[in-house]
């Protein structure tokens, strides 16, 4: 199982093709493909520590579903922090909607699907609380969302008396932990790979078809505008990198217990949040917000109402990581939560995302909490202490924020 | 017998693209008060930061001459150890500090280490006596107004052992009753020996405290003359006294209806409720017309220009905005937008751009919504729109992919006016549309905006530049202190006219 090469193929091969040859343009690149090579070579690096077996098959479905709820509380932060903002309640506010959850499943026995919308607007609604004092009144989001931090965990305390509520109803249980069923039984794939589930594969081969798909199209729109685009070869090559990585990860997922549901949820909101922060108004004006405030301003951008909606999203989505969060653990917590903030505001800068704001992309986001969680996962594969993984944690993300920082210096000095 | 103090010979600053002071030569004779005189833009502050070494030594030609011997300030430090203090328009004071914390920072009365706070406070009440300011020392200088900050800034230099002081503009922010506290002030202390070099722009100050009068224009000295031998006339010409060097399109405009009119618009400060910055204006815009609006640092002009678009300055905001015979509310930018108005801003780095994000996203971000359908905007149209503009005002860029803080200012300039353009307004209001851009692309400005009158737009200009309202504009209003002083039609209006109302007082206004 040499999967690595192919995850170095990508640093390769997306490098030198991003640059032609003009210097600017290199330095940017350099910077927004950084991350993408940083996190091929964590990959690789502990592949060869781990004898492959972080890329075994329910190491792969582990680290998916360990790291599911701060990928989702990572999504809502990027795009607090490219407006310029931050929120440090995020983790309280999952231990709170957590606590709302289950009291309402176990100890009231309303219906799961009606807890769970009721869960989402409470997120909503502890989100309104925080943004109306941000937007509206002025204070800045850092107070406002330290003073969330404590309210919601004095919130949570109180909803669950200083016990744990449990268990789940296994819908719950199951969007946690679970995974597709197998729909349509097994394929053989070969002596060395074994048996898999088709349903899975079936699903994996239509998403890079809808990959290669949507790029062909995006290609088509912006050659029919005249429009400068990557030549074929180049086109290709960033198709089949995406195509070979999802199809590498659902074969694997396919040959242990099929794809956990979390994937499932985690690859809707980042196509959906995607396509908001690039093509939607809303989106568009997160970017202009962050970029100049004045100049958003002065250009008649609604800039109470875009935070405003920010800190709200921020709380629905806090709200559905506090499901998921207390679904794992089959259990609503008091602690629950705690300091899940800081891997999410991690995941954003390591991703990326500028001190300034403006500077964010969700698969950035994404790909910073990976690399968190890969490094997490492979560093207790290898029998690292935990203060060893905390220490190196922490190093990477100081070494991510001064790779932003230098890199920026280095293309204002070379105007 | 005079006594030089000092001697600035030959200096010569340059910025990129710009020579703002070209072999400026000042001197000042020990215990006189100067004034320095010009335009906006003339280098006055400039030759003061040459002095103060906030330009240090190396980075301008010239050599100065104080006291006797030859100086090279490699920062502010050095010439205050030397007894050189300027005092900035924009005072420096800490607020929440108090009045002998702010005398004695960066200067403190300490023994190894720990503040003297008796010390301190009792120097400090001394200072305070001599500038006339009967406040404790300990009030924090938040609670004074901005007459009472200056007498602070001046204490302060005064316990730096002044001997050369610099004021920059110090009575624009200023009532009638401090600027004539303030001007006793300096009369008493050049009683004391200590010499003042003044800024200003009014005329009527600069007649009645300086000894000489020195003007400087385009970056250069223009003569050096005894008070008591000049008129306000005299040193208004010289102040303006420049032939038409630019060159302007040639355009006859066709004028239309009356667009926009606003009436007896007031604004006051929002950091001084009670000071009025725009104090009962009224104007009228007229379709394919470009109108210009006249007026010094400090008269009104940007605040009178961003109240009007959607209350973007100010507060206690009143008078009335009549747009094509119909009276309108424009609260919020939003709303302005919606009613045709569009405001390019003196600073587009600050408030008019987006300069980490492309040309397109730029272009496009004040009318996204007319790129988007259902809040879904169509990158490919906007590529498209964006590309227009890029051919048609000329935006020289390799794509409008390409990065707007890498742009020169002319090209940052054209993506603003880009952007408003694309709002489809009836009335653009351009404040200082070719600040800090080289000739050639100011030319390709003033035909953007011939173009945008000949397609009946009515177009407001705001500019410090005397010569270009002359060159471009239809009609001229001048502002001074908030009020509209004039309304003058091209043919009629001379730089000296101009520059006359300009600086006319508040009680000369007819009524």
């Amino acid at each position: 199982m040499t999967v690595a090469p192919t995850n170095a193929d990508l640093a390769v091969g997306k490098q030198p093709a991003q640059a032609p040859g003009k210097k600017s343009g290199f330095n940017l690149n350099l910077k927004q493909s950084g991350i993408y090579i940083a996190f091929a070579a964590i990959i690789v690096l502990f592949t060869i520590l781990t004898d492959g077996d972080l890329l075994a098959p329910q190491n792969i479905s582990n680290i998916i579903v360990q790291n599911s709820y701060v990928l989702i509380l990572a999504i809502g932060m990027i795009l607090i922090i490219i407006a310029g903002h931050i929120d440090l309640s995020v983790g309280s506010v999952v231990g709170a909607t957590g606590a709302f959850a289950a009291v309402l499943m176990v100890q009231h026995d309303v219906a799961w699907p009606i807890a769970l919308v009721l869960t989402l607007l409470f997120g909503a609604l502890i989100g309104a609380w925080q943004g109306f004092w941000v937007a509206y009144f002025g204070i800045p989001a850092f107070i406002v969302t330290l003073a969330g931090m404590l309210l919601f965990r004095a919130v949570t305390y109180k909803i669950l008396g200083n016990q744990g509520i449990g268990p789940f109803p296994d819908p719950v249980r199951n969007l946690a932990n679970g995974f597709t069923d197998g729909f349509l039984g097994n394929i053989g794939l070969g002596n060395a790979l074994g048996g898999a589930d088709l349903f899975s594969i079936i699903v994996g081969l239509l998403v890079v078809v809808a990959i290669v798909f949507t790029q062909w199209r995006a290609r088509a729109g912006r050659v029919a505008y005249n429009q400068v685009v990557d030549p074929l070869w180049l086109f290709i090559v960033k198709a089949v990198i995406p195509a070979v990585l999802v199809m590498f990860v659902i074969v694997q997922l396919a040959r242990y217990r099929n794809m956990p549901w979390v994937l499932i949820l985690l690859a809707v909101l980042v196509v959906g949040y995607t396509l908001v922060t690039n093509r939607a108004v809303f989106g568009r004006q997160i970017y202009a917000i962050g970029g100049n405030l004045q100049a958003a301003t002065l250009s008649g951008v609604k800039v109470k109402s875009v935070l405003f909606w920010l800190f709200v999203n921020m709380g629905v989505l806090s709200a559905l990581a506090g499901l998921i969060f207390a679904g794992r653990l089959n259990q609503a917590n008091p602690t629950a939560g705690n300091s899940f903030e800081l891997d999410a505001i991690a995941a954003a800068f390591i991703g990326g995302a500028a001190v300034q704001g403006g500077v964010g992309k969700v698969v950035g986001a994404i790909t910073g909490g990976l690399i968190m969680g890969v490094i997490n996962n492979g560093m207790i594969l290898i029998g690292a202490a935990s203060e060893t993984v905390m220490l190196v944690k922490g190093a990477v993300l100081l070494a991510a924020v001064a790779f932003d920082i230098w890199s920026k210096r280095r293309t204002a000095a070379g105007r | 017998m005079t006594d030089t103090i000092l001697r600035m010979s030959g200096i010569t600053k340059t910025f990129p693209g710009v020579k703002a002071l070209q072999d400026v030569n000042l001197e000042v004779r020990r215990g006189e008060i100067l004034s320095i005189c010009g335009e906006n833009g003339a280098g006055k502050s400039t030759l003061m930061k040459v002095l103060s070494g906030v330009y240090p030594t190396g980075t301008y030609d010239g050599s100065i001459e104080y006291d006797g011997e030859t100086c090279q300030f490699s920062g502010i430090r050095d010439s205050e150890h030397k007894g050189i203090v300027i005092i900035h328009q924009e005072l420096a004071l800490a607020g929440n500090l108090s009045i002998a914390e702010n005398i004695f920072l960066g200067n403190e009365q300490a023994k190894g280490g720990w503040i003297d706070w008796n010390k301190t406070n009792a120097a400090a009440d001394e200072l305070l006596r001599r500038v006339g300011l009967a406040e404790s020392a300990v009030t924090p200088v938040i609670n004074l107004g901005v007459g009472k900050q200056q007498l602070v800034e001046i204490a302060k230099a005064l316990s730096k052992d002044v001997k050369l002081l610099i004021l920059d503009e110090p009575t624009a922010a200023l009532n009638d009753d401090d600027s004539a506290h303030l001007l006793g002030l300096l009369s008493g202390l050049r009683d004391e020996g200590i010499t003042c070099v003044i800024i200003s722009h009014k005329l009527n100050e600069v007649m009645s405290i300086s000894d000489r009068v020195t003007i400087l224009r385009d970056g250069k000295t223009i003569w050096t003359e005894e008070t008591a031998k000049l008129t306000e006339d005299k040193i208004i010409s010289g102040m303006v006294g420049r032939d038409l060097e630019h060159r302007y399109p040639e355009h006859d405009s066709t004028i239309g209806d009356e667009v926009l009119r606003i009436e007896d618009w007031t604004v006051f400060s929002p950091t001084q409720p009670d000071r009025a910055l725009v104090n009962k204006a009224n104007l009228t815009l007229r379709r394919g017309e470009i109108v210009g609006l006249a007026g010094l640092m400090g008269a009104g002009r940007t605040e009178l220009a961003m109240s009007v678009f959607g209350r973007s300055y100010g507060v206690n905001i009143s008078g009335r905005l009549v747009k094509d015979g119909k009276e309108i509310q424009a609260r919020s930018v939003q709303e302005a937008i919606k009613h045709g108005l569009a405001y390019a801003t003196e600073d587009r780095k600050r408030y008019g751009l987006n300069l980490i994000e492309d040309i397109k996203r730029n272009i496009s971000a004040a009318a996204l919504g007319k790129l988007a359908k259902r809040g879904w905007v169509d990158g490919n149209e906007e590529h498209k729109v964006a590309d227009e503009f890029r051919a048609s005002m000329n935006i020289k860029a390799p794509t409008v992919e390409a990065v707007v803080g890498k742009l020169s200012g002319g090209n940052q300039q054209k993506v603003v006016l880009s952007k408003w353009i694309f709002t489809n307004p009836d009335v653009l209001i351009l404040d200082e549309p070719t600040r800090g851009i080289d000739v050639g692309a100011k030319y390709e400005i003033y035909t953007i905006i011939n173009r945008l009158a000949d397609e009946g737009k009515a177009v407001l200009v705001i500019s410090s530049e005397l010569p270009e309202l002359l060159g471009i504009c239809d009609r001229i209003y001048t502002l001074s202190a908030g009020r509209i002083t004039g309304e003058v039609a091209r043919a009629e209006a001379t730089q000296e006219s101009l520059m006359t109302l300009m600086t006319k007082e508040e009680q000369e206004v007819a009524p």
